[in-house]
Formats: C-alpha cells, sequence, structure tokens
C-alpha cells in the first residue's frame, strides 16, 4: 500500500511576531516569539511540538528555539535549502512527518532580521551573528573548540560513573581497526594495531587519545532509495529499511549538552532507538551486526548501552574478547569504522550496512539478517535497521 | 618572465646526488634519543624506557621515526657563509644566488617511514636533488621550487624512511626590513572572543566589569545559563542579572593538548563547573596541577584576562 499526501495533514495554529525595520531583539528571539504564538494559537503543550522544520538559510537552529521555548524532544527535524523556494518545502516536510507518524505536531518557522540585520538586498557579506556561533561561542573562549574536547567532556564523566578505563577505549580502537586491516578500501588496510600502540598514543584532548579519533578523509558516499516494489526489479539485492528515525533529546545542543542532570544520558539516542525497535518490531536480540558511528571510541560504549546490547555502564565487558568483532556477539563496524576505514560523516557505515545485507562486506559475518547502522552521538541523531526482502 | 640562462644553467642539477652518502657520526644511542624525547616533549616508553620497551613487540628501544635527520645533521659548518660550495645542493642555490634568486625558504617536508631504528644502527643518507618546478610567481617574489629526497638506510643497506624536502628559490620583490629597536613587538596571537548579540552581549559587557551573572527569568524566577531569550519554564521573554557568588565544583573536566591554537598556550585545562546556584559554566581552571583536577573539586571563581579576552577562571578552593 503506498501513501500520498492527499488529506493527510492540516494546519492548526498559526503565530508571528510584530513586522517592522530594527525588531531591536535577536532572530532566535523572533523565532521563540512566533513559534509560542502558533503553540498558543493551536492549543497545544511545547511540549506536544515533536517535529521541526525551517529552511537551511534560516540563523536560528531548532535545538536553540526547542531549548527556549521548552519543546522537549523531538523526532523529527529537517531544513530546506534554496531560499524562499523553501517556503512550501517545510510545510512538504511537515506533511511527510505526520502522515507517516514519523512526527505528531510540527512547527514550520523562519526568522529574519531582514532589514536590522542581514539585508538580502546587500548580497552576501559581513561576520553573521547565528544562534550557532552564539553557541558555540560559550565554548571557543576557554579552548574548548574542538569534536575531541567536547566529546572528551562526556567522556570524562562517563568514566568516572562507570569505572571505565582507558584501556577499555584501547579495545574498541583495536577491534575497530583488525576490521579494517582486511578491507582494501580503508585508509588502515593492512595496519593493525595493538592495546599498547593505543595506550602509547599521544594524547589529544585528555583522557582522548591518538587512537580513540577517527580519521579525517577526502571521499564521498551516497545511496539509492526506492519503493520495496520498484527494488525487486533492480541490479542488486535490496537492503530493506526495516525503521528509521531522528531524534533529539529534551535541552539539547549540538554537542554540548551540558545542562542536564546526567550529562552523559543521551536521551537524544533512546528516542531514536525506541522508534527504530517500534517500528520495525525488532529487538537489540535481534540485531546480527552493527555499525555504530564512531568519530571517537567513547561513543561507541554510550551506543551499545543505547541501543539496548548492554546495561548502562556495561559496554567495557561487552567490548572484551572480540566481542564486537567477527565471530562475536554482536560484528560492530565490519568496514573498519571512521576510526579506520574513513570519515564520511557517517554514509560510509551506510554503504557498509547494505554490503553486510547483500553478503558482500569484507569482513561478513555468518549472520547478518538485521543491521543496526547509527549516526552522530551528542548532537540530535538519527537510526535505521537494514535487514532483507523477502 | 623565465629566466632561459638560469634554466639551463641548473638543468644538469636535476638527478643528481649532492654527493657521496653522508654517514651518521654516531650510531643510534640511546642519549641522543633521550634528548629529543625531552626537547620534543615525547613521552612514549618505547623511546626511553628499556624495561617498558622491551615488552613491546618493539623488544626494546626504539628511536623516534621523526628523528631520521638528526643522525646525519652535519652540525654548524653550514653556518659559514663565506665558505665554497661543498656539495651539488650548494652548488645550485649558489647558482640561483648569482642570477638574483637570494631568497630561500622551505615551504614543505614529507617523511615517508619504513621501519624503526634500534639502538646500534648506523645511518647513512643518500640525498639526491629530484626535480626543479617552472618560474613560479609567489607571494615572496618569481623564484623555482626545489625538491630534493633524502633516501635513509641501515648499516644493512636497509632503507629506513625517505625524505622529500622543498623549498623556494625566489628575488625577494620587496628588500628585507630591518628590525630596528623602535619597532613595536609582533603582535601576540589572541584567543578568540565571543561574538556578542542580542542574547549573550549583556553577560560579557558583565564580565568585563568585573561581573560573573546568571540570567534570572523574572516571571518565575528560573535560572538559567547559558543565557536564551525566552524562559523554558513559563515561557516569558522577561528577565534580569543575578550575580554569581562564582563558587561550585568540578562536574567533569579535560586537558587540552592538541591540536595546539594561537592564543591559548596549551596544555590547558577546561571544566564544566556546577555552579552553587544550580546553573552550569564552561571555564578554565589555572593555577591548579592537571593530575590534582578531579571531579567534585571545590573551585572558586575569578574573572581575569586570558590571552587578551576577559574570562571566568576557576581555581580550587583553598
Ligand atoms: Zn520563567
Amino acid at each position: 500500500m503506498s501513501i500520498t499526501l492527499k488529506d493527510q495533514a492540516a494546519i492548526v495554529g498559526i503565530g508571528q511576531t510584530e513586522f517592522s525595520k530594527n525588531s531591536g531583539r535577536s532572530d532566535l528571539q523572533l523565532a521563540c516569539e512566533a513559534v509560542s504564538a502558533a503553540i498558543d494559537d493551536a492549543g497545544i503543550e511545547p511540549s506536544d511540538v515533536d517535529g521541526m522544520t525551517t529552511f537551511s538559510m534560516d540563523l536560528t537552529d531548532d535545538i536553540e528555539v526547542a531549548r527556549a521555548v521548552g519543546i522537549g524532544s523531538l523526532t523529527f527535524q529537517s531544513q530546506i535549502p534554496h531560499g524562499g523556494g523553501a517556503a512550501l518545502g517545510v510545510l512538504h516536510q511537515a506533511a511527510m512527518a505526520v502522515a507517516t507518524g514519523a512526527a505528531k505536531y510540527v512547527v514550520c518557522y523562519r526568522d529574519l532580521n531582514g532589514r536590522s540585520g542581514q539585508r538580502y538586498s546587500e548580497g552576501v557579506s559581513g561576520d553573521l551573528i547565528t544562534s550557532d556561533s552564539i553557541h558555540w561561542s560559550w565554548y571557543i573562549p576557554s579552548g574548548l573548540m574542538t569534536p575531541t574536547s567536547w566529546v572528551a567532556l562526556v567522556t570524562q564523566r562517563y568514566m568516572h560513573d562507570t569505572g571505565t578505563t582507558s584501556a577499555d577505549l584501547a579495545q574498541v580502537a583495536v577491534s575497530t581497526r583488525k576490521h579494517a586491516v582486511t578491507n582494501p578500501n580503508a585508509i588502515f588496510y593492512e595496519r593493525p594495531i595493538t592495546l599498547e600502540d593505543h595506550q602509547g598514543s599521544r594524547m589529544i584532548v585528555d583522557p582522548l587519545r591518538l587512537y580513540d579519533c577517527c580519521l579525517e578523509t577526502d571521499g564521498a558516499c551516497a545511496c539509492i532509495v526506492t519503493t520495496p516494489e520498484r527494488a525487486r526489479d533492480l541490479a542488486q539485492k535490496p537492503a530493506l529499511i526495516r525503521g528509521v528515525a531522528q531524534g533529539s533529546g529534551a535541552d539539547q545542543e549540538s554537542m554540548t549538552s551540558f545542562y542536564r542532570d546526567d550529562i552523559t544520558a543521551l536521551p537524544e539516542l533512546g528516542i531514536v532507538a525506541n522508534q527504530i525497535y517500534a517500528q520495525s518490531g525488532l529487538t537489540p536480540d535481534d540485531i546480527d551486526a552493527a555499525i555504530l558511528y564512531d568519530a571517537f571510541t567513547s561513543i561507541v560504549l554510550f551506543q551499545l548501552e543505547a541501543y539496548g546490547f548492554c546495561k548502562r555502564g556495561e559496554a567495557k565487558d561487552f567490548v572484551k574478547n572480540g566481542n564486537i568483532e567477527v565471530g562475536g556477539r554482536l560484528p560492530v563496524n565490519t568496514h573498519g569504522g571512521q576510526l579506520s576505514e574513513a570519515y564520511i560523516h557517517g554514509m560510509n557505515g551506510v554503504n557498509e550496512g547494505v554490503r553486510l545485507i547483500r553478503g558482500t562486506s569484507v569482513n561478513q559475518p555468518e549472520k547478518s539478517d538485521h543491521v543496526l547502522v547509527t549516526a552522530g552521538v551528542g548532537v540530535p541523531s538519527s537510526a535505521m535497521i537494514l535487514g532483507k526482502m523477502d | 618572465m623565465p629566466n632561459a640562462a638560469l634554466e639551463e644553467a641548473f638543468a644538469p642539477f636535476v638527478g643528481q646526488d649532492f654527493g657521496p652518502p653522508e654517514i651518521a657520526r654516531d650510531p643510534v644511542n640511546e642519549a641522543m634519543i633521550r634528548q629529543w624525547c625531552d626537547a620534543m616533549g615525547d613521552a612514549n616508553p618505547i623511546h626511553w624506557d628499556a624495561e617498558a620497551a622491551a615488552k613491546t613487540h618493539h623488544g626494546g628501544i626504539v628511536a623516534p621515526p621523526t628523528m631520521l635527520q638528526a643522525w646525519i645533521l652535519p652540525g654548524v659548518r653550514l653556518a659559514d657563509p663565506d665558505r665554497p660550495p661543498s656539495d651539488k645542493q650548494e652548488e645550485l642555490h649558489a647558482l640561483f644566488n648569482q642570477h638574483g634568486y637570494t631568497g630561500v625558504v622551505a615551504t614543505d617536508c614529507e617523511f615517508e617511514f619504513e621501519r624503526y631504528l634500534r639502538v646500534g644502527d648506523r645511518v647513512t643518507a643518500k640525498a639526491t636533488i629530484e626535480s626543479i618546478s617552472e618560474e613560479k610567481a609567489t607571494a615572496l617574489g618569481i623564484g623555482y621550487f626545489v625538491v630534493t629526497r633524502t633516501r635513509f638506510e641501515n648499516q644493512d643497506g636497509e632503507l629506513v624512511g625517505s625524505m622529500v624536502f622543498r623549498v623556494l628559490k625566489f628575488k625577494p620583490s620587496q628588500p628585507p626590513q630591518q628590525a630596528s629597536s623602535g619597532d613595536a613587538a609582533p603582535a601576540k596571537p589572541q584567543r578568540i572572543p565571543a561574538p556578542r548579540g542580542h542574547d549573550n552581549g549583556w553577560w560579557w559587557e558583565a564580565l568585563d566589569r568585573g561581573e560573573l551573572m546568571i540570567q534570572k527569568c523574572s516571571q518565575c524566577g528560573t535560572l538559567r545559563h547559558p543565557p536564551r531569550p525566552m524562559c523554558h519554564a513559563c515561557r516569558s521573554v522577561d528577565w534580569e542579572e543575578q550575580p554569581s557568588a562564582g563558587t561550585g565544583s568540578v562536574h567533569s573536566y579535560v586537558i587540552m593538548h592538541h591540536p595546539p591554537v594561537p592564543g591559548y598556550d596549551f596544555p590547558v585545562a577546561v571544566a564544566l563547573v556546577d555552579l552553587d546556584e544550580g546553573t552550569r559554566i564552561v571555564a578554565n581552571v589555572v593555577d591548579c596541577p592537571f593530575e590534582d583536577i578531579h571531579i567534585g573539586m571545590k573551585v572558586e571563581c575569578s574573572i581575569e584576562e586570558l590571552g587578551g579576552v576577559k574570562l571566568p577562571v576557576f581555581r580550587a578552593t583553598s
């Protein structure tokens, strides 16, 4: 059965600010006021909103609006490119989201200080103050200015709370490297490392060492998505998307969600996990292999817990004894991951997930009927479960 | 306009060795390795701790690969400007100088390492002039890129590594400026300050006055940091500033080592601090040995200039 968007969605609330030549306040505040007014007009609560969509040209990040307005978790986020062409693109996104159950209430918004701030009549110029530039400025003056540093701050607390050690992180690095060693496409093809190599590698941001960090790579990845009906007639054995979801947690920042009671809880991952398991009807026990986003070793541990493969604090034991290598309970990052194959922002992992379903990975496990593929950690995230078609 | 006479004169140099292979004056030895590690801050025990190194797959002390060139460097005899050229590279440079290409700047250097050097190995280096570019216009002036390749071998003739070194020999476009005692010192790199907008400028202005502030909702009293325009608890846009006592404890922390950033004097400690008022803030911890910083450590704030930017900094409470 195919869905069309005919009669699938309705607009139930509208909101706006006054229009002026000088608002006297930030783009972010304008967005908050308009979103807040639309929520009131609809007669819903901020916490009912679970989807947000805006223009890629907007200076205000959705999660900054969410934090300020008191919107909690999100299960749908998008941005549409190309300026004014996005105006109904955001409605299209919202309609698809509610029609498919990706979200229940989606807010579409656009804020502009188009006269007192960035004037489009002047073309693209100048240093823009965006909600993003303000966000990073709470960290950059102190020197906390790299992805390694943001993840290290959370990792330090996680290690303190769970008793995880740097040697435990090394296990992730070594297991992942083993997979790259047999992958001719991997940057670290035929170059194994030992636990000692990891422990001897230099500190980048204490507690994270060089071998806790992913590669920096030039490259590109792409994939084609179509319906299962069309897939049957095409060249390759299809990898069926059994479930796919986005998630943003309450009080979410991009990489710096440092203001939650438990900074290591990463609720956005749980929001994603619950959705993909519910959509697919599968459980962690059904997952045969996983492509876990590995910009850093520690976030592999976070995800093993968040996606339900072990209990909180037990990932350090789960990764031992080859358990995340081919032949273990859950082969993880059979391509060598972003630690050792290439760092293409998770999209090389998508391709490896497809190869695992096709049975064409260079490190093909005996069974790979269901493969989990995840995305970045510390940010609003996403994941999918791939399976085979009957 | 390419310099035809020069190009004709330097063509025969391409492919030539500098001269006979350079043989290291000393075999690979622990003392030189240790000095190198001290100077470079290389704490990897495989280079200086015989016992620890023996337990690794190396089976004993190995030299840091990046030290490769140090074994064959000939010392300060090169520094005498009146000395006649002693090898083909120096002859080539003298040729460039005669044609007015007196400037020289190293542009890049690439190493490839094949094997570790062990204590007792003796290094031999053979350097070759690999290529000379066409004439290029650069910001420094017109010039030619000269690429040399050095092969390093051990006493058994096995390749240890190789180095590709590129220099630009150029005609200075302006005469070099004489440093005079009256000139101002070059600007010291500074930290990156925060851009100041509607929602955060007031907080930095308070800091400039020496006050650490927390944003407080005027309607429901909820405190929030970092500042934002609407109260997440009651959606009021009315707010006020509340001074913080500046006391709290470390919730988590990191030590920034790499990559170094001008103006920041890494390594530095950065902590996420639980302020006693209940909000959190990211800031540097200073005057505390890194190994003494720990989660739960009581700290107190003062406002100081770091790298040209006024910032909150925390010290362990005495
Ligand atoms: Zn309030």
